[in-house]
């Protein structure tokens, strides 16, 4: 009997702690991915590629020693989601908003498409690029001379 | 599909960015690819991960909006503007009056954040009025 009990926290006692776990699977996992574990039960959160990602992902929590079962929680980035475009009157008032402080740059919209002409520093390019992207236009075409 | 191949450096630095609400689709020869930062400094990593696919942003083939998630919590902004002060408009747009400014690093106080493009602000001087939020970062 005694020998029972001892077994038993001998054998408790060699179970990997969730923390240990959770940092074995953690690594394991692509960027991006959140492991959770809980008394040997894993969830996975985050967003993947595709099936075969979210697959992949469990697999790896599965295999990992003391992993009692896994909750696959990932979701698939969306593809189907529709293209919102912003209408020419809209898109007009806000490029020239954005463009304002870009003197040498020249905006133009024409059917949801942006098209820059002028010169632009480097530094500069990112932050009106950011800026256009955010007004939802079809397109910019950027004609611009880097300088 | 070209496209998705072309940019898939950059799904995937969004996907290892932990970019939320992340859509990735082509049409019409662009791929449009949205999604919310936690912060600028990933919205800002994914551009240089876009700029090395497609130096100076060339092709005309991708619209890249990543907006960074703002806590609806969150009262104050700093003006991140490259060296300028901002402007503080009348109403929302480059064509209303100039009411004040904010200087260049200057922590001012959120009043409304219900226009995406441009926040209703308040500095210490009691100015209050319209800037664009670009050059604004919610402050923590």
């Amino acid at each position: 009997m005694s020998l029972v009990i001892a077994a038993t926290i001998f054998l408790a006692s060699c179970k990997p702690k969730d923390s240990a776990i959770q940092a074995a699977i953690q690594a394991k996992e692509p960027a991006g991915i959140v492991v959770a574990v809980e008394k040997g039960q894993v969830t996975l959160t985050g967003q993947v590629l595709d099936e075969a990602a979210k697959a992949s992902a469990e697999k790896i929590a599965k295999e990992e020693k003391g992993v009692k079962s896994v909750l696959n929680n990932l979701t698939i980035i969306t593809v189907d989601k529709p293209v919102v475009i912003a209408a020419d009157d809209t898109l007009i008032k806000n490029v020239a908003d954005a463009a304002k402080d870009f003197p040498t740059v020249k905006a133009d919209v024409k059917d949801g498409v942006v098209t820059l002409t002028g010169t632009i520093e480097k530094s500069g390019l990112i932050t009106l690029m950011q800026h256009l992207s955010a007004l939802k236009p079809k397109k910019i075409e950027n004609k611009l001379t880097v300088k | 599909m070209a496209l998705q191949d072309k940019y898939k450096g950059l799904t995937d630095a969004a996907v290892a960015a932990g970019i939320t609400d992340l859509a990735v689709r082509e049409q019409d020869g662009v791929l449009y690819i949205d999604g919310t930062a936690a912060d600028g400094a990933a919205k800002d990593q994914l551009w240089d991960v876009y700029n090395q696919i497609d130096p100076n942003f060339a092709s005309g083939d991708l619209v890249l909006n990543v907006n960074v998630s703002v806590d609806a919590a969150v009262t104050h902004a700093k003006v991140i503007t490259q060296s300028s002060n901002l402007n503080i408009r009348k109403g929302p747009g480059t064509d209303q009056p100039i009411v004040g400014k904010a200087a260049h690093g200057e922590v001012i106080t959120l009043v409304n954040r219900s226009n995406d493009l441009w926040w209703l602000v308040r500095t210490n001087d009691g100015e209050e009025g319209y800037c664009y939020a670009q050059y604004l970062e919610a402050q923590a």
